[in-house]
């Protein structure tokens, strides 16, 4: 039978979820494997070099670089207190001394006969890793961090800002075609993950930073209203770093476009369930789509957890979202896939899925197509 | 030995490209080409597997057998394997590097032209001058976290103190490798060779030190090769050795694999060399645009890290700006709605335009993109700077000075594009719109376009040093250059001057190869195709008053053109282009050039 390989986004309803959690460099791992975590547990810590500060001393005591070691006070490695002496000059008989002292409180790294310069290095900052879900230790990476697991509810939205976030989830409008306005947005919603339906608009969405909600799960946004949140126009999609207390992921895309009902059901279907959300987007090779995790009970185990590396393409019968004028944001089923090329309006021959919309069978390009891999 | 057959692979971050190139009655050409995507991300984390996958389709589309279980049979026997195999990469980013030089505009420009030359992304360059503070360099370092760093400044013998300095400022760095948490980063030396000693103590135990001659000797010569070719070696060792499955592929190949865009400028550099003539390449892809020139036997290459044409469109429209896109759109759009059309294509970046409207909102685009790389490609070839200049009485008139840009349009021979948006347009003419518009070539210029862009195979070919191989191969790579790989567009022809109203710029009398005889009269404002093949045609050509085709003001030219699969464009619009204020107005004369081309013939249908 014939198939595809579309790129997709993932909508299930339940799978096993495994995150990694690593260290920028190595440093030590604070958990065991097998432990249960809740998302801000730390689940591995370790010390940054600190910041350098470059003091020219040969400049400051007026001497020759050469003669710098002879006039320092102290020796490389040594700890000095901001204000402590760092070099002198011998003076004339004893007398008319200059000296220089320590900027900060740091280490002597080095000293430069050749520049003249010394090195004081500032303490250490200290970086820690939290779990982001909550799960179970499956794995450790020595010295480096952790990979937790847990069986959640697992959906990618297209683009994001903000990095993980997490909260209760609040759906904010009765159908996944309505927007979210700003009289949606009350104090109530203060650290809660808010779900609308096909749009947020500039002045919502600001109200909901001031407000401090915690994330917005919504089907579009206006592209040209980034630049206002961001204090710079987007230029290429790697997000994530924003200082942005409310996360916001998108699940459809910029403008006005429903969110996919699948979507918007199994959010709906968990609503005041605890969610972990992450807005880092990176569209690039290596891809990082945002995502909404949420982790499951006990009781909502339905057992039929789905792996979540499972790469399927697309296939007679597959439901895809055309991600592409004209039929932009439609949904559909796969009828055929025919093998020959075809010439598209814009004259450009590529391969074609038939697709049903709404009782009408029309040709789109594979490439604009994304599989909306369900379970 | 005369090689019979040659199997090339490029695994570029989304696709690996594969070609065949067969001896067949005593000349080189393409067989056949496969690809498949590239595996170097998980799940598979192996870049030979989407190596052989794209060899697999190879050996079902030339029916010939080219893999014994994962191996690829070398040499030939019978129908059997190949003789040579070469592999080119850009996967996993590609090699990123970061470069220093104590002054930014001399040994650190130097420095930066080096690493694009050997086909690295320069992800930024330090210098003592640079306006940052030591801990703002320090911070960017790790920030970045490069590839490979190389380190400059200063002229043999002169001051040690500021490059000693920039080596103090990496090692306070301490700066780790992308690739590899237990490696030490490689760093390239070329620099003052009094300050080796000095920066061997500073850096010879925290990072892999490699010392090569200074690339700036003196003020008034650059030394780029021993460090090109030290960035190359580097990469095989180091950066190709801890990218999942290079290994296993260093292993196959019968030279060092070259990072692709290395290759490429090898090759553009080999054909101005061979052939004597002004080239400038292009490359546009979907999240970098490369540029290569060579004018005055000096060869430049520049990358544009955030024009593309997908991964970073938005880029594209941010620093050409909304008005500069619109400004080449046919019809009225709303802006906002074009904005959010744009977005959505950055963030599925593998959509093709389904309706011709989208097609003409791209190919908008792909001019501003085009025109954003060359402008700072012309900013960067420049002659060196610094250097002090003798001057005489007659030189007292003229504004020349050093760091002025090499790149000059009334003589540039040929241009040739690549990348999808090039190679791909529906319609050739479509191509050479695009390559005219943004490149606005002046004079006489031959266009063409890399087929299916396969420069990169190419030009790993024609740079093998083993002595066995390398002259067949050499040759192969020019053989297929010339016959397969690239298609002829055609020649531009636009005269230069200031032409106002209705006035003939261009006055053109042409032989073809059959004997017809044609005239043709080029007036301010018009673009005229004349479609003819890739064969020779006499002409004669007269500028119009004040204006020059190519030997000065008012002076008339008689040689040799060449058609393609375009055709001869005579460009009378002048440089550089003018649009009309009036909206109505300017959309008239975009159609009207539209149409003379044959560009977009059923848009007339949906305006």
């Amino acid at each position: 039978m014939a198939h595809s390989y579309t790129p997709g986004l993932k909508v299930l309803h339940e799978t096993i979820v495994r995150k990694e959690r690593r260290l920028p460099i190595k440093g030590e791992v604070t958990v065991k494997k097998g432990t249960l975590v809740e998302p801000e547990a730390v689940v591995a810590k370790t010390d940054l070099p600190g910041n350098c500060q470059f003091v020219n001393v040969a400049n400051r005591l007026n001497i020759d670089a050469i003669d710098v070691t002879e006039a320092m006070c102290c020796e490389a490695g040594n700890d000095l207190k901001k204000g402590e002496k760092l070099a002198e000059t011998k003076g004339l008989f004893g007398l008319f001394k200059t000296n220089c002292d320590c900027p900060v409180d740091g280490t002597i790294e080095s000293i430069s006969s050749v520049t003249g310069q010394v090195i004081v290095r500032e303490a250490p900052i200290p970086v820690k890793i939290d779990a982001y879900i909550k799960g179970l230790v499956a794995e450790v990476i020595p010295e480096e961090g952790v990979i937790i697991e847990t069986k959640a509810v697992f959906i990618q939205g297209i683009f994001g800002i903000g990095g993980e976030s997490r909260g209760n989830l609040v759906i904010v409008t009765s159908t996944r075609e309505d927007e979210i306005t700003e009289d949606m947005i009350t104090p109530e919603l203060k650290g809660k993950i808010i779900v609308g339906g096909s749009h947020i608009g500039l002045a919502a969405y600001k109200k909901a930073l001031r407000l401090n909600v915690a994330g917005v799960v919504v089907g579009g946004f206006n592209y040209f209203d980034l630049e206002e949140i961001l204090g710079f126009s987007l230029g290429v999609a790697i997000t994530g770093q924003e200082d942005l207390v409310t996360a916001l992921i998108l699940t459809e895309g910029y403008g006005k476009i429903r969110m996919g009902h699948r979507t918007f059901d199994l959010l709906k279907k968990y609503a005041g369930k605890f969610a972990s959300i992450n807005g880092a987007t990176q569209i690039r090779a290596g891809v990082i789509r945002p995502e909404i995790v949420i982790p499951l009970d006990k009781k909502d185990l339905m057992g039929d957890s789905k792996n979540i590396q499972t790469i399927e393409g697309i296939r007679a019968g597959s439901l895809v979202r055309v991600i592409r004028a004209p039929f932009f944001g439609r949904m559909g089923n796969v009828v055929k896939l025919p093998p020959e090329l075809m010439k598209m309006e814009s004259e450009t021959m590529v391969r074609v899925a038939e697709i049903e919309i709404d009782g009408k069978n029309v040709m789109i390009p594979r490439s604009n197509l994304e599989m909306v891999e369900t379970d | 030995m005369k090689l019979k057959s040659i199997l090339a692979t490029d695994c570029g971050s989304t696709t690996t490209k594969a070609i065949l190139i067969e001896l067949k009655d005593g000349e080189y050409r393409l067989a056949v080409r496969g690809e498949a995507p590239t595996t170097v991300e998980a799940p598979f984390e192996d870049v030979t597997k989407g190596v052989l996958n794209a060899v697999m389709e190879v050996e079902e589309l030339s029916n010939r057998k080219l893999l014994d279980g994962d191996n690829i049979i070398s040499p030939q026997v019978g129908n059997q394997g190949v003789d040579v195999y070469v592999s080119t990469s850009s996967a996993g980013g590609g090699l990123q590097m970061m470069v220093a030089g104590v002054v930014k505009s001399m040994s650190g420009e130097s420095a930066e032209r080096a690493a694009l030359g050997a086909g690295s992304i320069v992800m930024d360059v330090l210098a003592s001058n640079d306006g940052r503070k030591s801990h703002e360099k320090i911070s960017r370092i790790r920030q970045l976290r490069p590839d490979m760093i190389l380190l400059s400044g200063g002229i043999d013998g002169g001051t040690t103190k500021h490059v000693v300095e920039l080596a103090e400022i990496l090692a306070a760095a301490n700066p780790k490798p992308r690739l590899g948490l237990d490696f030490k980063l490689p760093v390239i030396y070329a620099g003052n060779k009094k300050a080796v000693k000095d920066i061997e103590k500073t850096l010879g135990s925290i990072t892999d030190l490699d010392i090569t001659e200074n690339i700036r000797p003196v003020l008034e010569r650059e030394n780029l090769k021993p460090s090109r070719d030290k960035i190359h070696d580097l990469f095989m060792e180091h950066v190709m050795q801890q990218a999942p499955g290079y290994k296993k592929l260093m292993s196959w190949t019968h030279a060092p694999i070259m990072p692709t865009p290395g290759a490429v400028g090898s090759l553009i550099e080999m054909i101005a060399r061979e052939e004597n003539i002004t080239v400038v390449g292009v490359d546009i892809g979907g999240a970098t645009t490369d540029i290569f020139s060579v004018f005055e036997k000096q060869f430049n290459r520049t990358v544009s890290a955030n024009l593309g044409m997908s991964y970073s469109i938005c880029n594209v429209l941010a620093e050409a700006k909304l008005k500069n896109v619109l400004r080449w759109v046919p019809f009225n759009i709303d802006e906002k709605e074009l904005t959010n059309r744009i977005g959505n294509k950055m963030i599925r970046p593998t959509t093709v335009p389904q309706s011709l409207e989208e097609l003409v909102l791209e190919q908008a685009i792909a001019r501003e993109a085009l025109r954003l790389s060359f402008v700072q490609h012309k900013a960067f070839a420049v002659n060196l700077k610094g250097v002090q200049k003798e001057r005489t009485i007659s030189d007292a008139f003229e504004q020349s000075s050093s760091g002025e840009s090499l790149v000059n349009m009334m003589d540039l021979d040929l241009l040739v594009g690549s990348g999808g948006v090039l190679s791909h347009a529906p319609r050739r003419e479509q191509s050479a719109r695009m390559l005219i518009d943004s490149f606005l070539p002046e004079g006489i210029t031959k266009l063409a376009v890399d087929s299916i862009f396969m420069m990169p195979q190419l030009g790993v070919l024609a740079n093998i040093d083993n002595k066995d191989i390398a002259e067949n191969s050499r040759q192969a790579a020019l053989e297929v250059f010339h016959k397969d790989c690239l298609i002829h567009l055609g020649t531009c022809l636009a005269p230069v001057g200031q032409a106002r109203g209705d006035v003939e710029v261009l006055r053109a009398e042409l032989i073809f190869p059959s004997g017809e005889k044609s005239s043709y009269i080029i007036k301010n404002g018009e673009l005229i195709l004349v479609k003819c093949p890739h064969e020779p045609i006499q002409a004669v050509l007269t500028p119009g008053k004040g204006m020059d085709i190519g030997a000065g003001k008012n002076e008339k030219i008689e040689t040799t053109l060449y058609g393609g699969v375009v055709g001869l464009i005579f460009d009378g619009r002048g440089r550089p282009l003018n649009f009309s204020k009036d909206e109505n107005e300017r959309i008239k004369n975009l159609q009207k050039w539209s149409k003379q081309m044959n560009e977009y013939p059923s848009l007339e249908g949906i305006i």
